[in-house]
Order: C-alpha cells, then sequence, then structure tokens
C-alpha cells in the first residue's frame, strides 16, 4: 500500500527535530528559572518596595532589628513559597485528574473539590474555633474526598455514567451547594469575617509553622505523582487498552486519586477555593511537551508555581494598599479559557 | 493445541447475566471469527478472555495456563487486546503510541533500549507506517489509525491478538486493509488472531474458524463452510440467507437474506 506524506506538514516539524524529551526539558529549566526570578521580585515588591539587595540581604545575612528584614522575612517570603507550592499542587492536581479520567475538563476547582475542603474548613472555624493547622490540613483533605465522592456519585447515577461534563455539571452543582451552606453557617456562627479573611486572603497570611507542614506534604505528593506518571500516560489511553497493556488500573487510580485529593485539600488549606489552575495549565503544559506525563507533570508544577506566584503579585500590585482575591485574579484568565474548552469539547464530540 | 480454553464461562453485568456456561476453545495459529446479534455477548465474550472483563465464574485458559493465575503485565507479553475503536490522545505521534505497547517489557520510567526501538521499528515497517512515525495520530484516516493500534498491539511481541471490531468506521476498502494485514500477520507470522466482527461475509472470507453466539451460548462453531449455513444463520441472525460460493476465494456468502417471519 502507497502511504501518503503529502499532508505530513500538518505535524509539528519543532517536534520532528528537537524531540519531545529536549523540549520538554527546556520547558522546565526555563520555566525554574522564570519561577525564580519572578519569585524574587515578588519578594521585593508591596506596599514597602525595596530594591532586590535588600531581598537578598534579609535572606542571607537576616538582622533582627531591620524592618525591611522582618516584611521579607516572615511576610513575604512565606507568602510567595506557599504560592509556589499552591499553584504546583493545584495543577498536578488537574494534571492527574485529567489523565486517569481521560477527561480534559478536570479541574479540582470545577469538580467540587475545592469547594468540599472549604465547605469542611467553614465547619471548623464555626466548631472547633483555634484548630491547629495540622487538622486543618486533614479536615480540608477528608472535605476534599467528601465532595468528590458526591460529585462522582451524582454523575454516574445516570445512564451513560460520568461523562466529562456532567462530572463539571455536577461539580458546579456541589459546589454551590456547599459554598451555600458554607455561607450559612459563617453567618449563623458568626464565622463570616474570618473566613472570608482566608478565602479572599489568598496566601498573605501564611506562617512558617504552615509552611512546616504544607511543604513536606506536598512535595512528598508531587513525588508520588512522578512516580504515577507512567501508568497515568498509559491510562490516558482509555482503561481497556491500560488493563490490556497489563497495568494494573484499579490500583493505580486508587492512588491517583489519593495524590489529587491531597493535593487539592492541601491548597485549599492554604488559599482557599482557588479553581481553574488545574484546568489552564495542564493543557499548556501538553501544548508544550507533548502527551507522556512523565513531562506533563513535572512541567505542570513548574507552571502552576509561576501563574499562582505571579497571581499573587498581582494581588499586591493591582491595587496597592489593598488586596485582590487571588482566586478573582485567576478567575479572570481562566474563565476566558475554560469557554475556549468547553465549546472545542462540544465540537470534537 | 488451543491458544484459549474458556470452561463454564459465566458473564454477569450486576444482576443481569450476559454469557452463562460458556465452553469456547480458540485454535492456535488461526483466525477465528466471533459473530452474532448486537447484544449477544461476544464482545463480552472477548473482554473476558482478554482479562480486561471480570467474569462471575468458569475459567479461561491461555495456552493451558488459568488466566488468573498469572500477573496481568505476563498476560500482556502473551496476548494483546485492542478494545473497540479506541481513542488516542489528542497530539499523540504514531511512534509513541506503539511505543506503549512496550509496557510489559519495561520498568520504572519506561526508556525505550535499543531492543524496544527496534521492535517498535519492526511493528511500524510491518502496518506500513514507518513513514509516519512522527505524524500526530490525529491526522491520520480511519484506516491507518486502526493500523497503528494493530502496531501497538505488534509491540507487545504476543503470539495472539484479540480486537473488537476492527472494521468499526471504516469504508469497505480501508475494511478490507485492516482485515488483509491481519491476515498477513497470521499466514507470514504465525500470529493466532481472534476478532469480533460484524460484517458476516468479510468474517467468513478471513476466518478458519468461526464461532456463532447468541443469547449468552455458542449456537455454533467450525469452518466458514459448517458456519456459514442458511438453518445456522437462521438460528443465529433470524434471518433467512441465501448462501453461495464465492468465485474468487471459494468462501460462502451471503448474498441477500430476508427476516425470517
Amino acid at each position: 500500500m502507497k502511504v501518503s506524506i503529502n499532508d505530513s506538514v500538518r505535524s509539528d516539524p519543532f517536534v520532528n527535530k528537537i524531540g519531545r524529551s529536549w523540549r520538554a526539558l527546556l520547558v522546565i529549566i526555563v520555566g525554574i528559572c522564570v519561577l525564580v526570578i519572578s519569585m524574587a521580585f515578588s519578594l521585593t515588591q508591596g506596599v514597602v518596595q525595596m530594591p532586590l539587595s535588600a531581598a537578598w540581604d534579609a535572606l542571607m545575612h537576616f538582622t533582627p532589628g531591620s524592618m525591611q528584614h522582618l516584611i521579607i522575612q516572615d511576610l513575604r517570603l512565606p507568602r510567595v513559597l506557599a504560592s509556589a507550592l499552591v499553584g504546583a499542587a493545584l495543577a498536578v492536581a488537574g494534571a492527574v485528574m485529567q489523565g486517569i479520567t481521560q477527561n480534559p475538563m478536570a479541574d479540582s476547582g470545577l469538580m467540587g473539590l475545592n469547594a468540599g475542603a472549604s465547605f469542611i474548613l467553614s465547619l471548623c472555624f464555626a466548631f472547633l474555633p483555634g484548630l491547629s493547622y495540622n487538622y486543618i490540613i486533614l479536615y480540608s483533605f477528608l472535605g476534599a474526598s467528601m465532595s468528590a465522592g458526591m460529585v462522582y456519585g451524582i454523575s454516574s447515577l445516570q445512564r451513560g455514567g460520568a461523562t466529562p461534563m456532567k462530572l463539571v455539571l455536577a461539580g458546579i452543582a456541589v459546589s454551590a451547594l456547599l459554598a451555600a451552606i458554607g455561607h450559612g453557617i459563617a453567618i449563623y456562627f458568626g464565622v463570616a469575617q474570618e473566613i472570608s479573611f482566608w478565602t479572599a486572603g489568598g496566601v498573605a497570611g501564611t506562617t512558617w509553622q504552615q509552611l512546616r507542614i504544607l511543604f513536606p506534604c506536598i512535595a512528598v505528593t508531587l513525588f508520588a505523582a512522578i512516580l504515577l506518571s507512567r501508568s497515568i500516560s498509559l491510562l490516558s489511553l482509555g482503561d481497556d487498552i491500560a488493563q490490556g497493556l497489563g497495568l494494573r488500573v484499579n490500583i493505580v487510580k486508587f492512588a491517583a486519586a489519593l495524590v489529587v485529593l491531597v493535593l487539592a485539600g492541601a491548597s485549599v488549606s492554604v488559599v482557599g477555593p482557588v479553581g481553574l489552575v488545574g484546568l489552564i495549565i495542564p493543557h499548556i503544559a501538553r501544548y508544550l511537551v507533548g502527551v507522556d506525563y512523565g513531562w506533563i507533570i513535572p512541567s505542570s508544577a513548574v507552571l502552576g508555581s509561576l501563574l499562582l506566584v505571579l497571581a499573587d503579585l498581582g494581588a499586591r500590585m493591582l491595587n496597592p494598599l489593598h488586596e485582590t482575591p487571588i482566586g478573582a485574579i485567576i478567575a479572570l484568565i481562566g474563565v476566558p479559557f475554560f469557554l475556549y474548552l468547553a465549546r472545542k469539547q462540544r465540537r470534537e464530540a | 493445541m488451543d491458544s484459549i480454553t474458556t470452561t463454564n464461562l459465566a458473564i454477569a453485568y450486576d444482576e443481569s447475566i450476559v454469557i452463562e456456561a460458556l465452553e469456547m476453545k480458540i485454535p492456535h495459529g488461526k483466525i477465528t471469527t466471533i459473530i452474532g446479534p448486537n447484544g449477544c455477548g461476544k464482545s463480552s465474550v472477548l473482554k473476558a478472555v482478554g482479562r480486561i472483563l471480570r467474569f462471575k465464574a468458569g475459567a479461561v485458559y491461555l495456552n493451558e495456563e488459568d488466566i488468573t493465575t498469572l500477573a496481568t503485565k505476563e498476560i500482556a507479553k502473551k496476548m494483546a487486546i485492542l478494545p473497540q475503536s479506541p481513542t488516542a490522545p489528542h497530539g499523540v505521534t504514531v511512534g509513541e503510541l506503539v511505543a506503549y505497547g512496550r509496557f510489559p517489557y519495561q520498568r520504572g520510567f519506561g526508556r525505550l533500549a535499543l531492543n524496544d526501538r527496534k521492535i517498535i521499528a519492526w511493528s511500524l515497517e510491518v502496518t506500513k507506517l514507518s513513514e509516519l512515525e512522527h505524524r500526530s495520530v490525529d491526522t491520520l484516516s480511519g484506516g491507518q489509525r486502526q493500523r497503528v493500534w494493530i502496531a501497538m498491539a505488534l509491540a507487545q511481541q504476543t503470539d495472539l491478538i484479540l480486537l473488537d471490531e476492527p472494521t468499526t468506521y471504516l469504508d469497505l476498502s480501508h475494511q478490507l486493509e485492516v482485515l488483509e494485514l491481519l491476515s498477513d500477520l497470521n499466514k507470514k507470522q504465525g500470529y493466532t488472531i481472534v476478532m469480533v466482527l460484524h460484517d458476516l461475509n468479510l468474517a467468513a472470507r478471513f476466518a478458519d474458524y468461526m464461532v456463532a453466539i447468541k443469547g449468552g451460548s455458542i449456537i455454533c462453531h467450525g469452518t466458514p463452510d459448517e458456519v456459514m449455513v442458511p438453518h445456522a444463520l437462521k438460528e443465529v441472525f433470524q434471518i433467512d440467507a441465501q448462501i453461495v460460493k464465492e468465485p474468487r476465494t471459494g468462501r460462502p456468502v451471503c448474498v441477500t437474506y430476508d427476516l425470517v417471519r
């Protein structure tokens, strides 16, 4: 048979020339460089502007009495690190979800995980005031699991099972319900201000004590996600194919679901229910590095960190003296992207 | 010797039983086609044999070994299975997709060794896809896409390939192209091939052995000449078929048929 290669121009010539692995490595290295620069710049910005050298001094030769050094060390550095961690966590959670469900619309925000975590946290504020951060992170993990169960349950009840669109709709419905009850509880028990400070404030209030728990929690889970990446690539071919190739699909899905719940729960415990990061970033990563989750996951982590660090910087710079909610900034970028994907999804279906 | 034997196989979805007490033998080194009306359970049999559908009772033997005693990766080195119209992830290239066929042989992060690359190159060559290696699967025609999946199965280096309706959504010439490829693999490379097919005439043309299933059990089996007979087709499909020997291939074909009233 004669093979037609006339229209091979449609394939990406860049991929052929340098290979996807090199390209992915390039994305990750450049991404890390830009991330470090953005984080450094972010340290100098805020109500009090400082030169980069002051930030450097604060990190390297900390002088306890210096106001500048205190601002850098106790206020800005924790929030910059937290936004990098949370960005990586949300983006990887989205990438893993999209891979194991073969659902391009998967995102911990859209699927209601973030809402579940923040709902449980409003219960914590109301009934268990002064709870330590160890427990907060644990409860938000439980909350994410609860709403994940609800969303998946609702969308698989009907005939035809859990299709991408049904999951998104169920996610939105469950999110709205949990948000409404959460607000109700907040108002009734008079904790609305604390909660809105915590959710709208984003990473602003992050403390070193929180970071000490958050960092190992997210780092270990990200590592687990990378270990699972080959299996996730296989699952993205569909359950039947993956099983036929000898993958133990149920075990991998269970492990991947745990990874997603921990990442989403941990993120929400810091920034509140910020959605769409997990939707946007993996798509960009996939566009840049291809279909191998061995590359999609690490590059999503880097790009997700970058997005949240920049969003947090925006939160401080857009309207100085006030914090713009970080969720609002992400939504500003994320919603048009979501609409674009939804349209594309409908055309392909 | 038989490649696959099932004894007393039963398959059920929730409470509804699809297959009951199925005794089936798939001869080694032959092309077997499974035919039957919609919803008769033929795809379920294929999936149960390919251990991607859990069966309720009975046993499936692969080269005389009980498949429930084998590690799933070991099975993947002996038997490849392609479900009906699989979808490739958006943007995956032909070479990347075929490389997934090496998964059962890999450890860790799955870097491809020289031997893996050789086998992938061979799979692409046999399926006449070498020139398309760097093309995105999305840009291929339906027939080419089906060949990519077959190449992936070849990269698994099994003796046995199971396919669920490999010709779905293909036009006449592409259907033939895919089936001729499978026939070549059987004759030249010694593959045992089992496929569920919808089209009776294509099934009879390419099969050495046919199994007709209806209502969860085997109605008849044997060579195409034994299965493509009016009384058997009447029982399986409720049709009154006129069968003649096709002069070019010598195989039985159904020229026309009516519904049995």
